[in-house]
């Protein structure tokens, strides 16, 4: 038999991509969150490495048993399923239940997100659905916070009930919190470095803070008194939402006026949250509220080509 | 840094330095030479001779099948073998004439060209038009149809596109070292035709010792000016360079013209020059052979007809056995499955990738990452069109301006899952387009 010849490829260009896949931007959101991630068992002691743990493992095994169950191929490795485990980790406070920890994952990974078809269908942030349904469903141990073996109400309640906060301790995240949230020194170190990677950019966490900042001073009562205000911003996940849940790829708008608008929205419903209801907190709603706003944003962002014309009217082009 | 650019793009692999440093080597053709008598746009050139007929260098063997066609000529002296079908790099078969190389190079007589301070603008028109020159850039747009728009008083700028933004390209950075007077020749030529223009010879500015080279040249030259573009693909795409130049933005349903502009690649220029100038068509290409599986890359001067395997044995035979072929590059070029093909007039290039990024990549699902939005550089969102593409939903593709695509393929570099988002947005498109002449021409046929 004549020696086969190899085939040669034969594809539309272009014909070279770029390095960067889907895993690899995972595992870069994975280490920008781990500066929060240490800063948070550093803070809360061990137990909160082992709702991190836990909390990534069962995620990671949501997934996997799921593709199984349902013959797809698995589909692990891409990361994502770490990702929203850890997020929703550093949203868990730091004394919760092991168990708690797994209904969540299974919440965010199997309801939110394989149901309506896997990575890149999910309508609202898994992480962010899974906090919100275990803050319904177990509001009691979710507001179990506690630092330093003291049991207490987090910074922002306590702002709202006329109680003193620390600014500083704010700042630098020796607070009371869910386990990743207290720090923004932590949280911005991890941004950065996914700024410089380009993972994630200012368009959305910027008009989210903006507005909320504006929201606030108008407002909140305090007008623009220091010292609310940067309680304000540093306390509860404003930080951690507006820098990696609202930044979540697939659920928010892909282009640039569609992540301003997605922005404003987000400020203003957490202001709105933090000032007019009874709770002191507001992130993880208005995240998930303006996740399902998302394809009304789309449809209503203005798109124009380039070298795009206004129609004339009377057709006379 | 140079202000001279456009929003979007992406910065591949330049691979430049493979070729960029060694000189043009001009390569003789051995045995058969094949014509195509489609190598531009437009209609098909008709052949003005018959098998067995002798030719010489230069002599008309097709001539221009219609307005927007263009004349073809015999690059060596021999007999016409056969007129038949021929693999071309596209994949296409296209009725070409075959000539047998007699290695005489008997050329045909030129009449001496009239110098050009005494040339009216209908004649530099017929001669470019005469000598068949096409856009030699990749399009093959025939040039005299371009160089007479509709108000020729309205052109303000001509523009020579010497960006060279597609990777691996060598052949005009080559050509601009070693006689930038014949580029600079054929801005001349044209700027004759309009009295209102200035010429703008547009260079990446990762060529730096050519833009200093042209603009010592230029120095005396108050119609001429070079502009430094920032180096990006696509930066040479003709909707970006005119808005990089001009900071003017023309959609798909505009031309040039309709910016004021006129636009003619680099060796397209020089062709013009030999056209108007020397009263002569153009015979060869700059053909760059070169990748990573290719002993010896650099630029080949070759007369058109040639074939492509012979080429490559010119450049030092392959390193191995590479997983792929482009002709062009890698951005915008054709993958082909053989290299028994001719160079022809919108040939630039011959690309053997070892490695084929493409059939190695596994595609996941998107996760709306807006990569694709940053690079597009006609700002369309290619993850939404290409879903449309796949639903073949018309209506939402003509409303987020699918039709507006380039196919520069920015969108496909750049994607981390890897989708083919260029890919089923091409496809789509000449979908579209072909669906609005036919409910264009239904509604006409109602009135």
């Amino acid at each position: 038999m004549a020696e086969e010849k190899k085939l040669l490829n034969v594809t539309s260009n272009p014909h070279v991509r770029d390095k960067i896949t889907t895993q690899d931007i995972m595992l870069l959101v994975i280490l920008g969150l781990m500066p929060a991630t240490i800063f948070g068992v550093y803070n809360f002691g061990f137990y909160a490495l082992a709702v991190c743990v836990v909390t990534v493992v069962s995620a990671v095994f949501w997934e996997f048993l799921w593709d199984k169950l349902m013959h797809k191929p698995v589909s692990i490795f891409d990361g994502s399923a770490a990702l929203t485990g850890l997020l929703l980790a550093l949203n868990m406070p730091p004394r919760i239940e092991l168990w708690v920890c797994v209904l969540g994952s299974f919440f965010a990974i199997i309801v939110v997100k394989m149901l309506f078809g896997g990575l890149g269908q999910n309508f609202m942030n898994p992480a962010l659905g899974a906090r919100c349904f275990l803050l319904i469903s177990f509001a009691g141990r979710m507001a179990n916070f506690a630092y330093e073996s003291v049991s207490g109400a987090t910074p922002l309640s306590a702002l709202k009930n006329g109680q003193v906060v620390d600014n500083f301790a704010m700042v630098v995240g020796n607070e009371m919190g869910t386990i990743g949230e207290t720090s923004v020194i932590a949280i911005v170190l991890g941004a950065c470095f996914l700024m410089l990677f380009g993972i994630i950019d200012l368009r959305i966490p910027g008009t989210y803070i903006l507005t909320f900042t504006i929201f606030w001073i108008i407002f909140g009562g305090h007008g623009a008194d220091p010292y609310y205000l940067t309680a304000q911003l540093a306390g509860g996940g404003l930080m951690l939402g507006a820098f990696f849940m609202a930044t979540d790829y697939v659920t928010s708008p892909i282009t640039t006026p569609g992540k301003i608008i997605y922005g404003v929205i987000l400020g203003i419903l957490t202001g709105v949250f933090r000032v007019f209801s009874s709770g002191a907190e507001g992130v993880s709603y208005a995240i998930i509220i303006s996740n399902l706003l998302v394809p009304l944003i789309e449809r209503a962002a203005p798109l124009k080509c380039f070298g795009y014309v206004e129609p004339k009217k009377g057709g006379n082009a | 840094m140079s202000q001279y650019t456009f929003s979007g793009g992406i910065h591949p692999y330049d691979g430049k330095e493979l070729s960029k440093d060694k000189p043009v080597k001009e390569v003789l053709p051995k045995g058969l030479l094949v014509f195509p008598l489609s190598q531009h746009i437009g209609a098909p050139a008709k052949s003005v001779v018959a098998v067995g007929d002798q030719v010489k260098v230069g002599q008309l063997i097709a001539e221009a099948g219609g307005f927007v066609s263009a004349n073809i000529f015999s690059s060596v002296s021999g007999t016409v073998k056969a007129i038949e079908p021929h693999r071309v790099a596209t994949g296409g078969m296209v009725q070409s004439i075959v000539i047998e190389n007699d290695e005489k190079y008997e050329e045909v007589e030129y009449a001496p060209a009239k110098p050009l301070e005494q040339m009216s603008k209908e004649e530099i028109v017929q001669a470019v038009r005469q000598w068949g020159v096409v856009g030699m850039g990749g399009a093959g747009f025939p040039t005299a149809v371009k160089l007479a728009p509709k108000n020729p008083e309205k052109i303000e700028f001509v523009i020579a596109n010497c960006s060279e933004c597609e990777p691996y390209l060598t052949s005009d950075y080559r050509r601009m070292v070693e006689n930038p007077e014949l580029v600079i020749g054929g801005i001349k030529c044209v700027l004759k035709l309009f009295d209102n223009a200035k010429g703008i010879i547009a260079i990446e500015d990762n060529k730096m010792d050519v833009i200093k080279k042209m603009q010592e040249l230029t120095a005396n030259e108050p119609r001429i000016e070079v502009y430094p573009l920032k180096t990006k693909y696509p930066q040479g795409g003709e909707r970006q360079l005119i808005y990089a130049c001009t900071k003017r933005a023309i959609n798909s349903k505009m031309l040039p013209a309709d910016a004021g502009c006129i636009v003619d690649n680099c060796e397209t220029l020089v062709a013009i020059n030999k056209a108007v100038t020397e009263n002569k068509p153009t015979l060869h290409q700059i053909v760059t052979i070169t990748g990573d599986a290719v002993n010896d890359p650099r630029n080949f001067r070759v007369r058109f007809g040639t074939n492509f395997r012979d080429l490559l044995d010119e450049a030092g035979g392959l390193k191995g056995e590479p997983e792929k072929y482009v002709s062009g590059g890698p951005m915008m070029g054709f993958a082909v499955f053989d290299l028994d093909f001719p160079v022809v007039k919108t040939s630039s290039a011959l690309l053997c990738l070892m490695h084929d990024d493409v059939i190695h990549a596994t595609q996941t699902a998107c996760i709306n990452c807006g990569r694709c939005v940053e690079a597009c550089p006609e700002k369309l969102i290619p993850s939404q069109l290409a879903s449309h593409a796949e639903h073949e939903n018309y209506a939402m593709f003509n409303k987020l301006f699918g039709t507006e695509c380039i196919e520069c393929g920015s969108c496909s570099y750049v994607c981390p899952a890897k989708r083919q988002l260029a890919q089923a947005i091409k496809s789509m498109k000449k979908l579209a387009i072909a669906k609005a002449k036919e409910e264009a021409a239904k509604k006409g046929g109602d009135k």
